[in-house]
């Protein structure tokens, strides 16, 4: 029996044990039916297994590879994404840590500058505010101090942003500022294919890249094409994908929010506005290039994320467009729309509303075209 | 006349050495007829030397109370040293002259140290350290020109200008590094590369008694203790965190105690050999599998913290001067070789010679070298990647980046 997406994403929220999907239910639909199916073409994966397949992959395929975190290997994960992988690869892949941040960063960094590939799980990227100076200062300036002569291959990555009802301190969206800083690679996942296809392109660079995942996000399936479930899928870093073409306005965003865009531009497609959803995957180095090419289309940006507004993803957007050449193209300003500038609050009429939802999106377009 | 044969028998045995001592020029006639009457078969091949018992911490045993030096490794400390004081102090002339910018944190003094820690490990084994890292760069071999250059910022230097004096590297050498305390678990992590890679290597992660009250450093003790990791912790402890002194920073100044369930030793920093014996008794229990030891090398500076600290509002000049003619690790070492017959007073100073010419070539390299084009500002930001444009002080300035 198939369920729509977004019928499975509500039953998952609720915490409901799903039918088995993908390869599972392809074979119970064999054996019940007895009816001999084709090599599947897509499947539905969830973002929590995409990532899952992801690290055993490489930790397969490179054995310089390993992941180190708090409960990454006995507990499974905190969130279940190394689900596993301890049991098949053992004490020395997959190492679990004390509660020490700043120190087991540092470790991670020391480790690939020797020559392995380690990639570091942070539980949220909350807490890696205690051990951010390892991650600017001793992994992503090293290649440029040391003129090329030491590379830091690490991978950090963990959920980033809001959750739900986990308050102010377990809330906060990083994207501005990892993005802020030369040196590093970031990136921002959305779906399934995201999630997959960034995490091993992540591992396989050469250069420092923060993964910031989404904890909402883990649970809901995505349908994953025949090229993205093979072993060398990957995602390229610094490319942006155009999620629904659109001829109205850009709707630019990374991440969850990005589901929330394509949401709001199926009600506006209702009432005849088509909106294009451009999803970044990669905060740093930004793919501007696609949203230009989108807004001289569109003549109208709406930027959406998840983060604070000041100094955010959407201000950097907003310049970067109004330096280049899609500026004359703008038929109205650009307009940002984002996490309410508190800090998050836990009730839960109040943080539903410190965070962009659809109608918020559907205000904003329907604001820049003045309608 | 038996002062002539004396002279015609040592220069025949000297063959080609003699002519060379003439070369320099600096040696004075009545000396080289010195030289030439003392010849290397008037030397000691080796002696055998008592060094400071090391205070211990959780061992049973610690290294050796007497050392051997060969004559060879005697004059191979004694080169070593005497080039990093002297660039030490070459630096100092230029930072005066402002040829050289920003921090300069000088390691005179503090030799023994580095060329100890050297000598007792192998070029395939790692080292990491804080900013006071010249005299580490250049025993883990950089050229000294390629420091100076580095330091008054040319495109010779060992990283082309980008590091400047705190951010130096080599092959297994990590640097230079200016967070302070943020390098060790950097080496621990080095230290689990080693482990994770099974070639048998260690890693040497050096701190200041300043950064040993870092939180992260504990951490790191954690760390490497559970994981057994082969990590050598070495605290250079030199009296001083910039302008406070040991008793007004730590509760416990016993810095060899300080890593609690690790192992620890107290070693005379000032003595090479001192060093040397604690170094090698410590890679040993590493390579054991025995997991992570700690050593603490009790040192000094001669300079302030950094060219901009005179270093006499928190220390007595007094102080200062009483080390100098009481511990120099130079002096020492010298007057060790002298007295056990393993070199002349005139052989050390024709390596004084040799050594003060070398610093001034380096150091006209150094000021000479033109600095680094400006086409190479954006280079290096990232590792084996495709050449990409980044942005400069407009949006109308972009500088390509090649890795």
């Amino acid at each position: 029996m198939a369920a729509s997406a977004a019928a499975l994403r509500h039953l998952a929220s609720l915490g409901a044990r799903l039918p088995p999907q993908g390869r599972a239910a392809g074979r119970l639909l064999q054996q019940r039916r007895g009816i001999r199916l084709s090599a599947p073409a897509a499947i539905q994966v969830t973002v929590r297994d995409a990532l899952n397949q992801a690290l055993d992959e490489e930790l397969e395929r490179d054995e310089r590879v390993f992941l180190l975190g708090e409960e990454v290997a006995q507990y499974d994960g905190a969130y279940k994404i190394s689900r596993g992988l301890w049991k098949k690869y053992g004490d020395k892949r997959v190492i679990d840590t004390p509660i020490s941040e700043m120190g087991f960063t540092g470790i991670a960094v020391g480790a690939a500058m020797a020559g392995l590939r380690p990639v570091c799980e942070f539980m949220t990227f909350n807490f890696s505010m205690q051990a951010i100076d390892q991650v600017i200062n001793s992994a992503a300036k090293t290649c440029y101090m040391s003129a090329g002569a030491i590379a830091v291959p690490i991978v950090f990555r963990g959920p980033n942003g809001a959750s739900a009802g986990v308050a102010a301190q377990h809330s906060q969206c990083f994207a501005a500022w990892y993005g802020h800083c030369p040196g590093l690679k970031v990136v921002s996942p959305w779906s399934s294919e995201d999630a997959k296809g960034l995490l091993k392109a992540s591992i396989r660079d050469d250069n420092p890249v923060v993964m910031l995942e989404n904890e909402l996000l883990y649970g809901v399936p995505f349908e994953m094409s025949e090229q993205a479930q093979s072993k060398d899928f990957v995602v390229p870093i610094g490319k942006a994908k155009i999620e629904r073409q659109g001829t109205h306005v850009t709707l630019v965003s990374h991440s969850r929010p990005v589901g929330h865009c394509l949401e709001a531009a199926a009600v506006l497609a209702k009432e005849g506005v088509e909106c294009e959803v451009i999803n970044l995957r990669t905060i740093r180095p930004m793919d501007i290039e696609t949203v230009e090419a989108s807004v001289v289309k569109t003549n109208h940006l709406v930027t959406v994320e998840g983060g604070w507004p000041q100094f955010g993803v959407g201000a950097e957007i907003c310049a970067r467009i109004m330096e280049g050449s899609a500026f004359n193209y703008l038929d109205a300003p650009a307009v940002r729309v984002t996490g309410a500038d508190v800090p998050m609050p836990y009730a839960k009429i109040l943080e539903d509303n410190c965070i962009p939802q659809v109608k918020d999106i559907i205000f904003a377009v329907k604001k820049t075209l003045n309608i | 006349m038996r002062k002539m044969l004396l002279a015609a028998l040592s220069r025949v045995l000297q063959g080609p050495a003699a002519a060379a001592a003439g070369r320099t020029g600096a040696v004075s006639e009545a000396s080289r007829v010195m030289v030439a009457s003392r010849n290397y078969a008037d030397f000691a091949n080796e002696a055998t030397f008592e060094i400071k018992k090391c205070d211990l911490h959780r061992l049973e045993e610690g290294p050796s109370t007497t050392a051997v030096m060969t004559r060879e490794e005697g004059l191979h400390y004694y080169k070593t040293m005497q080039t990093i004081r002297r660039m030490e102090l070459k630096s100092d002339q230029l930072y005066k002259q402002k040829i050289i910018r920003g921090f300069c944190h000088l390691y005179d003094g503090q030799e023994a140290c580095c060329v100890g820690l050297e000598v007792a490990i192998k070029p395939t084994d790692h080292v990491i350290t804080a900013y006071r890292a010249h005299g580490f760069t250049y025993a883990r071999g950089v050229p000294v020109r390629e420091i100076l250059a580095e330091l008054t910022g040319r495109k010779g230097g060992c990283v082309k200008g980008k590091g400047g004096s705190m951010h130096m590297y080599t092959k297994n050498f990590y640097g230079g590094n200016g967070i302070v305390g943020a390098q060790v678990p950097l080496g621990a992590g080095i230290a689990l590369a080693c482990k994770y890679f099974g070639k048998n290597e260690v890693c040497l992660t050096l701190y200041g008694d300043g950064a040993a009250n870092q939180g992260q450093i504990f951490e790191t003790y954690n760390m490497a203790a559970l994981w057994k990791l082969p990590c050598i912790f070495i605290c250079e402890n030199n009296r001083y965190g910039m302008g406070t002194s040991v008793e007004r920073a730590a509760a416990s100044t016993d810095y060899y105690k300080r890593g609690d369930f690790i192992p620890g030793l107290r070693v005379d920093g000032m003595d090479v050999l001192c060093v040397r014996e604690a170094a090698k008794f410590a890679a040993e229990y590493c390579r054991a599998g025995k997991g992570p030891i700690l050593m603490e090398l009790q040192t000094y500076r001669y300079h302030g913290h950094s060219m901009s600290d005179p270093g006499i509002s928190y220390r007595t000049r007094e102080e200062i001067q009483e080390v100098r003619s009481k511990s120099d690790p130079i002096t020492l070492l010298k007057d060790r070789m002298v007295n056990n017959n393993l070199a002349s007073i005139e052989e050390l100073k024709e390596i004084d010679v040799a050594v003060r010419k070398e610093i001034e070539e380096a150091a006209q390299f150094a000021t000479t070298d033109p600095e680094p084009p400006l086409e190479e500002l954006g280079n290096h930001i990232y590792f084996n990647e495709p050449p990409f444009e980044v942005r400069g002080p407009n949006q109308w300035i972009r500088y390509k980046s090649v890795s």
